[in-house]
């Protein structure tokens, strides 16, 4: 009789389940089959033309950078653009264990935005060289609106390759293939409040270390040796509310995690706020932290297959507090011209990496400045 | 074909039809109307209201985290990643 109740119940329960399944579903459809006559929007014909400054670490990184959008037809948006990167490279790993270094990394970017009805499908291709790493990669992005414009689904991928090489060693020469699939939404809450909601996966495969870097092991340096796979996942949630004096506050946290045993959160906030007729001024804050991966050594008490001393997979935290000032040159009904500068101060600490010039957990501070012109028109 | 492929077919045409109609079966249930009309989206259209700062901004942002940190993706910015060693 006992077995003859708990079966019943036992089917009763997966009836239960298997309506609420049927009712998920039905709410599902229903969303994504809401007010299919709402078409999306291409995005406006733009123009940045930037400089960018990057110095901390013993590394300053800098140079012009340039992006172009303009509508070709109804439904399609060209984007072209530019960045250079000129490197000059005395970091700690460059100055204990070889001699600092310059080279300049030159990216081509075109990208081809297409709506059709309320779906926004963007397609990629990003080519960047420098003397000793080639990365080429191309991507494809699709949005879809729905439920009445209150909500966007983006499905995206991305697949790159990467050459690396060695200078002053024409024997070297190795690869490394990147995946990176996106599933995301993003939410209109209230007249006042949206909100985003991104997961990524990404999984490499190929050489992921440094030629140059060295791992220590008993004190002695080794070449670093890590793993040729890697398999990640990051969520990201991100609030932005108006606050109704015109301004608006911003929230973003994201987590993630590695099979290098790498978890790391980042939580970002910041406040933008207009003032007079043609200012608008943000300022922000940035917190990071990580768990370092399986294999990272400060100074390894055994010789391990898979070795590194690479400080970006050590243990350490940031902070970071930036500010911006946006002034509105030109506004017009054709067209709007702004100014912006961009700074931003961050602080590096490590936990277990070794500055082996004083003996002392290595520390240092960032300075990032962006100058730039933005126009649509 | 087993039990689960028929009920995961089912699933999948509630799915489709879900937006289409309101299924006879449940008549009690009534899909919610959008709540935010495009009328009162006017504070959400403001440039402060962006998920990502101007894209060549984000860029350079994302490019300097994703060298220096381990983490990396879901931050919905194009054009991340490195390129580099």
């Amino acid at each position: 009789m006992a077995v003859t109740d708990l079966s019943l119940k036992q089917r009763r329960a997966g009836q239960n389940r298997w309506q609420l399944l049927l009712k998920l579903a039905t709410l599902l459809g229903g969303v994504f089959g809401l007010h299919h006559a709402r078409a999306a929007d291409l995005p406006e014909d733009s123009a940045e033309a930037m400089f960018h400054y990057y110095n901390g670490g013993g590394v300053t990184a800098d140079g012009p950078a340039l992006l172009v959008r303009k509508k070709v037809a109804d439904s399609f948006s060209l984007s072209a653009g530019y960045y250079i990167d000129a490197v000059s490279n005395a970091s700690i790993d460059v100055v204990t264990t070889a001699s600092p270094f310059r080279e300049t990394r030159h990216e081509y970017n075109v990208g081809l935005d297409y709506i059709y009805r309320d779906a926004h499908i963007t397609f990629g291709t990003t080519d960047s060289t420098e003397p000793d790493y080639v990365a080429k990669s191309n991507s494809l992005d699709i949005a879809q609106e729905t439920y009445g414009g209150m909500t966007t689904v983006n499905l995206g991928f991305t697949r790159g390759e990467d050459e690396v090489l060695k200078h002053r060693d024409p024997s070297f020469k190795d690869f490394a293939s990147h995946w990176q699939y996106r599933l995301g939404v993003s939410q209109v809450l209230t007249p006042h409040w949206l909100m985003s909601l991104n997961g990524e996966a990404s999984s490499d495969n190929g050489y992921l270390s440094s030629p140059y870097r060295v791992a220590r092991v008993f004190g002695a340096a080794v070449p670093e040796n890590d793993p040729r796979t890697r398999s990640s996942r990051a969520i990201d949630l991100r609030l932005i509310g108006d606050l109704g004096h015109r301004d608006a506050l911003h929230m973003e946290v994201r987590h993630f995690w590695d099979n290098w045993a790498i978890k790391a959160n980042n939580l970002e906030t910041g406040y933008s706020r207009y003032f007079a007729e043609d200012w608008l001024a943000d300022v922000s804050m940035r917190y990071y932290r990580q768990s370092k991966a399986l294999f990272y050594s400060d100074n390894a008490p055994s010789d391990t297959l898979y070795i590194s001393r690479n400080r970006q997979l050590s243990t350490f935290k940031d902070i970071g507090i930036g500010a911006k000032v946006t002034y509105t040159l030109k506004k017009t009904a054709e067209y709007t011209v702004k100014l912006n500068g961009t700074w931003e101060l961050t602080q590096y600490k490590f936990d277990d990496f070794t500055d082996i010039r004083t003996g002392q957990l290595y520390s240092f501070n960032s300075n990032l400045v962006q100058l730039y012109v933005s126009a649509t028109f | 074909m087993t039990r689960n492929g028929f009920r995961l077919l089912i699933l999948l045409c509630t799915v489709q039809l879900g937006g289409c109609a309101q299924l006879p079966q449940f008549p009690q249930f009534h899909m919610p109307e959008p709540w935010v009309k495009p009328y009162e989206r006017e504070a959400l259209a403001d440039p402060i209201m962006q998920f990502s700062g101007d894209p060549l901004s984000a860029k350079h942002f994302e490019h300097v985290h994703v060298v220096r940190e381990a983490a990396r993706g879901a931050t919905g910015v194009e054009g991340g990643g490195c390129g580099c060693n």
